[in-house]
């Protein structure tokens, strides 16, 4: 296949950036879209030039680490991680866009490198239960039954790639903040927590500069790992119901 | 320097936990006075990183990615091992214990390894508080499967990512902990040495890897929680950024390299489908639960299929040949994972593989679907088949998967005492960085168990032994032995930025790759080890001459990353072939062809390698200088290992 890229390429953080445009003649349709990066950045080197930074590292679809707006879509056409998106999904002389993620709270590192830090302090503020090493009881001394289980791993899913983010027009955090809120709310071990850790966790999101969620439901279409928009109005509840009840905040 | 590794006296059932009786305590107002230093945030790095400031000691934990959450472990699918016979088949401390010490092909140290079991339990109550989603019964208790190696179902998992589960769980007890203050993470962040001071660790430099800056951070002891080196291969199941860099680099300063040669190549991977590969995808041990492995019976079929003439659906059941089943009647598709891969290299080898390649064996489904329905299957596997089709662009629920062995995780690592401790007082390594648990081979689902075991329940109390002992004085990043190292850090940066070459840091890795998978990979002889050596020290040589590496130290510089990580391999391969050339023997993943029985089977020599080899650094270019640690055996009895 041969390919016209058009590449965001920033210095660092203070750079304006531009897309420049490149050509790639021998993409074989079995490659990854990473592994297509790959070859051009080879290609670059061998000119002297400097490569194009991208995060990427399990290349499996699990770690959360790659990112790319592939021609308008986070992760490409596909709902999948850009690591498992291949060349067969694009065409012989086809023109492709990568941008980084677009989104305030995700400030550009280099090329197509961005900080998701906030997720990060996100949790922190409050995406865990309480408990500290060894103060446990047997783990079946707490049956969970096998829907709530089930659902909970639905929502654990969340792979933490901030597609929901780089997809919403808003760059809205909520399916995102939602999925860790669900997960332990659903749970008997996250219950006791739930009011203070969802008031905390959408603090935190709010002060990292994400936008608001209006439902128009692009994170749930463009996520990788399908979590659901139930999730959302589960985190809505939460959140109404601590809001409420609770003299936390 | 003379190897003592700290196996408490008396019975195996009592060592831990009358060592943990019997070790110093530091009382809890004193341990906010006392740093620790944790490299890693997997699950042997978080586990330690949370379970260290819950006590109250301060920490510092760093990682290379951009956030905690994405450490490799995170890619583990099948399960977790651990003896609480929730099954009631027959389970018991012992007998994981027992497994493991026989899986392992008796090459690992019984003491660890019972310790091992003994607190596997308690991971499980422990990632289960934390809310792990683990897989459940209808009636809401923890359901098991069964792995390889074993024959009662002790695995517990979380679909195909349990790996991912238990990760978030470690995170989120370390996250809980950086919002306390008592864990600052640094992210982005590499380690490039280890700094000692009068012969202990107190520190070690790093590189930011945003800025370049080089820093130096002191504290009282350092914990190395940074994985295996599969990643020599080049081609690997390992993630992209997995290095050795931060144990050569320990090595370097004194710590011993154990067992290097010990490498496992898992049996079910994705085969390799072009030059332009960059890393193989594992499809998980727990597909051999229902998945039959199998090659065409006459070479002719098998030609036909490469040939693309015929498919798997075209093979009549009794042109099939379930090798496995036929070879290893009691544990069938579930033989270990050593056992699997060589005996698919061999059907391959004798020209009955399939795919383009001919390097590729069937994983086969029909049957399953047959017997528990698509529904059934899919419930179990669904997220596993998809990864499939996504890279194969074939449906394995119509034609049955094709899988090749590939390089997955390597037993050894640096080599510690009973306590982690490497053989630099102060310096620790936990998880997969050390060698201490599997012995030559590791079974499926037991990866994710010992690095929890060591992060959670072993390294916090025995860290505390060290530090009751020595002073909570504070050593500053001002000390001339920091000053040193950041200098001698600096200036192999700066020498690889001067070279200004022709070849790509990537052509250098493949190249060692492929010497790596071809000469000291599944199966070595003492000729083409030889050879690879020497192939291995001009590859390193011309490394030095004619890389490539573009930009400046002061910036996000993808070479340089990885130039300074295959700089690392490119000594540490060179260490494997040693290794594996000294082990004139075959025992798990090390298969040397001179030493089979008459069925092909590894053949240990018990009387003359039943110990750790453990490599001492002597310096550059020069051969180091092998220890040996005995393996004494007194509750299991050395058999020749079957699973007929």
């Amino acid at each position: 296949m041969k390919l016209t890229l058009k590449i965001w390429r920033q210095k660092n953080a203070n750079d304006k950036g531009k897309m420049v445009e490149y050509k790639l003649n021998h993409v074989s349709e079995d490659m990854s879209f990473l592994e297509m990066l790959d070859v051009l950045n080879e290609e670059l080197l061998h000119k002297g030039e400097e490569p194009v930074a991208f995060d990427h590292d399990c290349r499996e679809g699990i770690c959360g680490m790659c990112s790319l707006y592939i021609n308008g879509h986070p992760h490409g056409p596909l709902q999948t991680t850009t690591c498992q998106l291949h060349m067969r999904s694009f065409k012989d002389g086809e023109t492709i866009y990568i941008e980084p993620w677009r989104a305030k709270a995700f400030p550009v590192v280099r090329d197509l490198v961005v900080d998701r830090g906030a997720f990060d302090r996100i949790i922190q503020a409050g995406g865990y239960v309480s408990v500290n090493t060894g103060v446990t009881v047997d783990a079946n001394e707490i049956p969970i039954p096998r829907e709530v289980a089930d659902l909970a791993m639905d929502a654990a899913q969340c792979i933490g790639c901030g597609a929901c983010v780089a997809s919403c027009k808003n760059a809205s955090a909520m399916l995102f903040v939602s999925a860790k809120v669900s997960q332990l709310a659903l749970l008997p071990q996250g219950k006791a927590e739930r009011k203070k850790r969802v008031e905390k966790m959408v603090a935190q999101m709010d002060s990292e500069g994400f936008g608001s969620c209006t439902n128009t439901g692009a994170c749930e279409a463009e996520c990788p790992k399908g979590i659901s928009l139930t999730n959302i109005a589960r985190m809505n509840r939460e959140y109404f119901v601590a809001k409420l009840t609770s003299n936390n905040l | 320097m003379e190897l003592n590794s700290k196996i408490p006296e008396g019975p195996l059932a009592e060592k831990w936990s009358k060592h943990k009786f019997n070790v110093k305590l530091v009382n809890p107002s004193n341990k906010r006075k006392y740093d620790v230093i944790v490299v890693g945030s997997g699950l042997a790095g978080a586990a330690a990183a949370a379970s260290l400031a819950e006590l109250g000691y301060n920490v510092k934990c760093f990682c290379f990615q951009d956030s905690p959450r994405r450490a490799h472990s995170i890619a583990a699918q099948g399960g977790i091992n651990a003896a609480k016979n929730y099954q009631n088949d027959g389970d018991s401390v012992f007998r994981l214990f027992y497994d493991t010490i026989k899986g392992g092909d008796y090459r690992a140290r019984e003491a660890n390894v019972h310790r091992l079991a003994e607190v596997s339990v308690s991971i499980i109550d422990q990632c289960v508080a934390q809310g792990v989603p683990f897989a459940r019964e209808y009636g809401g208790l923890l359901a098991n499967r069964s792995f390889g190696g074993a024959q009662v179902s002790r695995t517990f998992y979380a679909r195909g990512q349990t790996g991912q589960q238990l990760l978030l769980g470690a995170y989120s007890a370390l996250s809980r902990q950086i919002e306390t203050g008592k864990v600052k993470m640094y992210t982005r962040t590499e380690m490039l040495d280890v700094v000692t001071i009068d012969g202990k660790a107190r520190g070690i430099v790093t590189r930011n890897l945003v800025t370049g800056k080089i820093e130096s951070h002191a504290g009282h002891a350092v914990l190395l929680c940074t994985g295996g080196y599969g990643n020599v291969f080049y081609l690997s199941t390992n993630a992209m950024g997995s290095n050795v860099t931060a144990a050569w680099r320990a090595h370097k300063k004194g710590a011993y390299f154990a067992n290097p040669c010990y490498t496992q190549i898992h049996p079910t991977c994705i085969p390799v489908s072009g030059d332009h590969q960059s890393k193989l995808t594992l499809m998980s041990e727990s597909l051999r639960n229902d998945g039959r492995v199998w090659v065409p019976k006459n070479e002719a079929d098998a030609k036909a299929i490469q040939a693309g003439k015929k498919t798997a659906n075209d093979i009549k059941e009794e042109d099939r040949d379930y090798f496995l089943e036929r070879k290893y009647p009691s544990f069938g598709n579930l033989v270990p994972r050593d056992v699997a891969s060589r005996n698919a290299k061999q059907m391959c080898d004798e020209g009955k593989g399939v795919g383009k390649t001919g390097l590729a064996v069937y994983l086969d489904f029909a049957d399953a679907i047959k017997r528990d329905g698509l529904k059934t299957i899919e419930a179990k596997y669904g997220n596993l088949f998809d990864m499939y089709r996504q890279i194969t662009d074939e449906n394995p629920y119509e034609m049955p998967m094709m899988i090749y062995p590939a390089v997955h995780y390597t037993m050894g690592g640096l080599w510690v005492d009973y306590n982690l401790m490497t053989s630099v007082p102060g310096l620790y390594a936990l998880g997969e960085a050390n060698f201490s648990d599997h012995g030559a081979n590791r079974l499926g689902a037991s990866a994710l168990m010992q690095g929890l075991a060591d992060g959670y329940f072993v390294a916090p109390y025995t860290i505390g032994d060290y530090l009751a002992q020595m002073p909570a004085d504070k050593v500053t990043t001002d000390h001339p032995e920091f000053k040193k190292a950041e200098a001698e850090t600096k200036a192999q940066i700066d020498a690889l930025l001067k070279i200004n070459g022709t070849k790509t840091v990537d052509e250098f890795h493949r190249e060692l790759g492929k010497i790596m998978w071809d000469y000291c990979g599944m199966a070595r002889s003492a000729e083409g080890l030889q050879f690879a050596r020497k192939r291995v020290q001009e590859i390193r040589a011309e490394f030095w001459k004619n890389v490539k590496v573009v930009g400046a130290n002061e910036e996000l510089n993808i070479t340089l990353e990885k130039a300074l990580r295959v700089a690392d391999f490119l000594e540490l391969g060179e260490l494997m072939i040693v290794d594996a050339l000294n082990r004139n023997e075959s025992c798990g993943g090390h298969f040397r062809e001179e030493y089979q029985t008459e069925e092909g089977e590894a053949r240990r020599d018990d009387n003359n390698f039943a110990y750790v080899a453990a490599w001492e650094y002597n310096g550059k270019d020069k051969d180091e200088t092998l220890n040996k640690e005995p393996l004494v055996f007194e509750n299991v009895k050395l058999t020749q290992r079957s699973y007929k």
